[in-house]
């Protein structure tokens, strides 16, 4: 054991560091959230934490659980593939108390322009007025049915 | 019973540890919801975009998005006749109300929506230091807030400009695409309220997704694919123009 004679400093600074490693040990393991790293480099419960958040659009099953009526007008007509809350807005809070909270009607000046406003950059086959020229100021609904909106299909008020 | 210093010692950080799993507890997840059954991503269909904004308001209703930020925005491209690869671009309020209205015009117009691309090889997850971006099993990207430290390393280095830093939370928000709205068999809130079907949630995982036989007869491209970001938001009649 000569070579080891004078080596005492050596195994105290050995010691020193075996005993850094495991306080390292025990922080980390408080620190880190049990779930990181279960999936990959990141905290695992992040993933629940972002899908816990409550929704705001129904979703149009929803709403034609109850507007049936509704249903079998809109499959009809031109407007069968726009879903409900495109035009009325997120009503999911409606739909969990539909005593309650009662969804104001759109005003169709603002709505219907949206999408039929005559632009170029419309795709051509898309239905598009200039709203002045169309009705010069009459509302939409005195002749379009919303929720059918083509005339010559008995959708006209 | 009486502890002595050396017991203190010992017990305490044994007592923590403890408490930290009895804090820890599991988050809430749909019942029936199976991250490894799915891989999503959207399918943007070009030609029937008519710029009406309907997504944008209803990404900023769902998901709380403050005035001025935008998880998805809508642009119109002008390419006029003469210079077919420096498009003119515009996006008034990320086309939240709408457009102006153009009389017909020399060159071509069309409405593009622009959105987080879930990337599979994402460069924002790869730059986060402290792991509080990635992509979820289900192939979404996600932003854990309680970890995102604002950095913004991952707002630099999308190639796509879909983050921003939250003006009050102060850390990293992005497209979640309806996260929980999906895990819940809902669509995405864009999805939903785009009257023309421009935008569709797509499964790649589910068998019977129409995607499947769509991306088998159409020519569908994704945003700047030289950039190798496997993104999975996939444009059918995308411009050569489009950046």
């Amino acid at each position: 054991m000569g070579v080891f004679k004078d080596a005492g400093h050596l195994f105290r600074f050995a010691g020193l560091f075996v005993l850094a490693f495991l306080i390292f040990l025990v922080v980390r393991r408080y620190v880190v959230p049990p779930s990181f790293g279960q999936y990959g480099h990141y905290r695992a419960n992040s993933i629940g934490e972002v899908a816990a958040k409550p929704i705001k659009f129904a979703g149009h099953q929803t709403c034609e659980g109850c507007h049936t009526d509704v249903l079998d007008v809109k499959k009809a007509g031109k407007h069968a593939n726009v879903n409900c809350e495109a035009c009325h807005g997120p009503l999911a809070r409606h739909a969990d108390d539909p005593t309650s909270v009662t969804p104001v009607k759109p005003d169709t000046a603002v709505l219907c322009a949206r999408c039929h406003t005559a632009t170029a950059a419309k795709p051509k086959g898309f239905p598009q007025v200039s709203p002045d020229e169309h009705s010069s100021g009459v509302a939409c609904e005195t002749c379009h049915q919303p929720h059918s909106p083509a005339i010559d299909a008995g959708g006209a008020k | 019973m009486k502890v002595s210093r050396r017991h203190m010692l010992v017990l305490l950080p044994a007592a923590a540890v403890a408490w930290k799993s009895v804090l820890a507890g599991t988050p809430e997840q749909a019942p029936n919801y199976k991250m490894s059954e799915h891989w999503w991503g959207m399918l943007i269909d070009v030609p029937k975009c008519i710029g009406c904004g309907n997504c944008v308001r209803a990404c900023q209703a769902e998901n709380d998005i403050p005035d001025g930020f935008f998880r998805t925005w809508v642009e119109r491209y002008h390419v006029s006749d003469e210079d077919m690869t420096n498009p003119q671009v515009i996006s008034p309020d990320g086309g939240k109300e709408g457009f102006p209205v153009v009389k017909e015009d020399a060159g071509k117009y069309f409405f593009v929506p622009k959105m987080c691309n879930h990337c599979s090889d994402s460069p924002c997850t790869q730059v986060c230091p402290v792991g509080a971006t990635f992509v979820s099993p289900d192939g979404v990207v996600l932003v854990d807030q309680k970890y995102c430290m604002g950095c913004a390393y991952c707002v630099q280095a999308c190639p796509y400009g879909c983050r921003y830093i939250h003006p009050e939370k102060k850390v990293v928000d992005k497209c979640t695409l309806c996260y929980h709205r999906i895990t819940k068999g809902l669509t995405t809130a864009c999805c939903e309220s785009c009257p023309t079907g421009a935008r569709q949630l797509v499964d790649l995982k589910n068998p019977n997704d129409p995607i499947h036989e769509f991306l088998k007869t159409h020519s569908v491209q994704v945003l700047k694919p030289q950039m190798a970001t496997g993104a999975k938001a996939y444009y059918n009649g995308l411009d050569g123009s489009v950046r």
